[in-house]
């Protein structure tokens, strides 16, 4: 096989793998639409924020440590201890079961019946918010994520690739991280699916999705369900934060990978978990290989993200309701 | 009595919000918020703790205490523009932006307030031409002396001969990041390596495609152009695909110690440009003990002695330099912008200078004119000792190629001069 054969076949495999990575992201987006109609524009900034109170738990960190040194003229920084990575994240997903309590007590109890638009904007406001924040308690320094995820190629799949090809080919190039991320995202997905169908709550929650006034006449909570709505993306962008945050450190532009999520919502529909996953797929090998094929050898690279948004806009041409999302009729 | 009381109200609103007269005033236009924030903060550190130093010290310059005034913009743009807006009434003397995009929009505006830019390392490059640009500085280098550094840094490396090599340039898809594509274009011809330029779009958190290329055309060397997360994440993926990490040398905005600390024993023997030498000064242990135990540092104190802390310090230091020399050239200590301006026109950085101050070698000697405002444009090498977590310099400041770059500088500021009816002259 011709080694340019190859290395396409190469940038598909790595396309999939960074298409998980942005399935992670969408995940949260669709179970906050799909059961509250919400479109969470604060979900990018929730991975950081969960992203960097697991590292600060992590590390000792005395949150809003800079605070409280201005007012009371202190040099406090560490508690002095560092907590195990595994209870760590069991305290970051407790941190973000309140920050969703939060949420729904303080803002969108308030906004019941309210018009799409004005959740938008509370979800904005919401997002700037939560970044203010995030920076307040645990400071704007880029921090490393030591949860010992392994980085780098794996040596074994190069090594048995490199003879399919001639001198030119080098083996095939998987990033370890990605592998722990599909596995991570495939084990998500499956909880995601089983919590929905085989729990109590989970059918409550997938009953709230279909009819809100239905499932509240039969005496589900609707405030319990969009608490815990909340909550699960919470611990999906804290999921999205650890992957992207293991890659570049934890720092204020992870909050950006949710502009990597919304052409994967558009072509797969903002109320299917396996949209969001199918859509992070198309999306992540569409745009590799179009940059591979086209955009840097024609047009100068950088083509990824706007390739990705003319794909999805592709979709939603032929299906506004994306691929895997509900169509709307509506009878007059 | 009411009107008594309303009128001392009145006197006491107005002196407050009057500048005080017998003042340096020197905004910082910092980013401590933001995606860009860990590159911000360090460097506004060390350009407010400078001040504060001198503050405390000598009471100031030449017996005229400096008030730092200092604006977030976020390293936006708009914001920039507020902050210049909001803060010229104050009696602003010089602007240090700290961001390209914000350089360009506030040239036009300050050359029309007559208040004196320095740019340093960064902003239009061809503004070394103080005949067009009277008004804009951006010494001791720019980015085209910064390719030019790095190519000659390689040519070092192999014996003057680069014909063959390949080289690719990693940049990220803006204004900034194409910067040095025309001199590195120049210096291919010339040298005869292969260049190819690989674009990475904002914020570049996904590089993969980028690397893959990498991986499969082998090129002997990689200079990358970037900023904010493109550097964390180009340093873990060159790590990822096995790229010898002695080969990749970013620009001197892609080599801190944030770029390489997630990255972890990985990014070992990273390299990078800097523009300052950064090693253990005198004057770091000045502020220590004189202005951060004495409770007035601008920031928490964990910056100090980082890269962009010393460059925020250099960049300090440079403008204290010019303002000294406005108060000697004009005799008065209480100086104007316009005399400021004078003074960096006239700036002389010496070796013995430098030493004097505590911070020996920390830049290249460079003396600008009416002409060149543009410094001597060396710069170094520095390499990433990962276990010692550290910076090291790896060579001395290493000189453009003049000859390459002064044409391309000529070029660009007689189009910005035709574009804008300049007719090029000293002021």
């Amino acid at each position: 096989m011709s080694a340019d054969f190859l290395y396409g076949i190469e940038v598909v495999i790595n396309g999939l793998m960074a298409g998980v990575l942005y399935a992670l992201v969408a995940l949260g987006f669709v179970l906050i639409f799909k059961a509250s109609g919400i479109f969470n524009y604060a979900q990018g900034v929730m991975a950081l924020f969960a992203a960097l109170t697991l590292v600060g738990i992590m590390e000792g960190q005395v949150p809003f440590s800079h605070l409280i040194n201005a007012i009371f003229g202190t040099s406090i920084h560490h508690f002095g201890w560092e907590v195990p990575a595994l209870f760590a994240i069991f305290l970051t997903v407790l941190v973000m079961i309140v920050f969703a309590w939060a949420v729904q007590q303080f803002v969108f109890r308030h906004l019941v019946g309210q018009e799409p638009i004005i959740l938008f904007m509370a979800t904005i406001g919401l997002a700037y918010f939560l970044e203010g924040v995030g920076d307040l308690m645990w400071g704007s320094d880029i921090k490393t994520l030591a949860l010992g995820l392994p980085q780098g190629g794996s040596i074994w799949v190069e090594e048995a690739t490199a003879g399919l090809g001639g001198d030119d080919f080098y083996g095939f190039f998987i990033d370890k991280l990605d592998m722990v991320a599909t596995v991570v995202a495939i084990i998500l997905v499956i909880s995601l699916i089983a919590f929905a169908q085989y729990t109590k709550q989970g059918r409550a929650m997938r009953a709230v999705a279909d009819d809100h006034q239905a499932a509240l006449s039969v005496g589900i909570s609707l405030n319990f369900i969009w608490v815990l709505v909340w909550s699960l993306a919470g611990i999906v962008a804290m999921v999205a934060g650890i992957m992207w945050g293991a890659k570049s450190g934890v720092q204020f532009s992870l909050s950006l990978i949710a502009l990597k999520a919304l052409p994967v919502l558009m072509l797969g529909g903002f109320t299917s978990i396996p949209g969001a996953i199918v859509g992070g797929l198309i999306i992540g090998v569409g745009e590799k290989l179009f940059e591979y094929t086209i955009g840097a050898p024609y047009l100068g690279g950088a083509t990824e993200n706007w390739f990705a948004y003319m794909l999805a806009l592709i979709f939603l041409v032929f299906r506004p309701q994306g691929l895997f999302g509900e169509k709307i009729i509506e009878r007059v | 009595m009411k009107m008594k009381t309303l009128a001392a109200m009145a006197l006491g609103a107005t002196m407050a919000a009057a500048p005080a007269m017998a003042e340096l005033v020197i905004p910082d236009l910092s980013y401590r918020t933001g995606p860009y924030a860990a590159g911000g903060a360090p460097f506004s550190d060390g350009y407010q703790d400078y001040f504060a130093l001198l503050n405390a010290r000598d009471g100031g310059i030449g017996g005229e205490p400096v008030r730092i005034v200092e604006c977030e913009t976020g390293y936006n743009t708009e914001k920039g523009v507020e902050c210049y807006e909001s803060t010229k009434g104050e009696g602003a003397l010089i602007y240090q932006p700290l961001s390209t995009g914000i350089t360009y929009q506030l040239i036009p505006k300050a050359t029309a307030d007559q208040i004196p830019i320095h740019t340093m390392g960064y902003g239009r490059t061809s503004a070394a031409n103080g005949e067009v640009f009277n008004w804009v500085f951006n010494y001791p280098a720019n980015y085209w002396d910064a390719a030019s550094v790095a190519v000659n840094y390689l040519l070092e490396e192999n014996s003057g001969d680069l014909s063959g090599k390949k080289i690719a340039l990693v940049y990220h898809n803006s204004a900034y990041g194409k910067e040095p594509i025309r001199t590195l274009e120049a210096l291919s011809e010339m040298h005869g390596f292969e260049l190819s330029q690989l674009a990475v779009d904002h914020p570049g958190q996904e590089q993969k495609s980028q690397w893959l290329q990498i991986r499969r055309e082998r090129p002997d060397y990689v200079l990358m152009w970037g900023w904010g997360v493109m550097n964390q994440v180009a340093v873990q993926e060159a790590a990822n695909i096995g790229f010898p990490m002695e080969n990749f040398i970013g620009n001197w905005w892609a080599g801190a110690e944030h770029d390489v600390t997630p990255a972890g024993e990985a990014a070992n023997g990273y390299k990078s440009l800097n523009m300052n030498r950064v090693v253990d000064y005198p004057v770091l242990a000045e502020i220590q003990s004189l202005v951060h135990d004495a409770g007035n540092a601008a920031g928490d104190g964990s910056n100090l002695g980082s890269v962009l802390y010393v460059r925020g310090m250099y960049a300090a230091m440079l403008a204290a330099e010019a303002i000294a020399k406005a108060q000697e050239i004009h005799g008065v200590s209480d100086v104007t912008p316009a005399m400021v301006r004078d003074g960096m026109a006239a700036l002389e950085i010496t070796e013995a200078r430098m030493a004097e101050m505590g911070m020996a070698g920390i830049g290249p000697e460079f003396a600008v004119s009416c002409q060149n405002h543009g410094g001597s444009g060396q710069g170094l090498v520095q390499q990433w000792n990962a276990s010692a977590g550290v910076w090291e310099p790896l060579t001395d400041f290493i000189s453009p190629d003049k000859s390459v770059i002064e044409p391309l500088i000529a070029e660009d500021s007689a189009a910005f001069a035709s574009e804008n009816n300049i007719t090029p002259g000293c002021l």
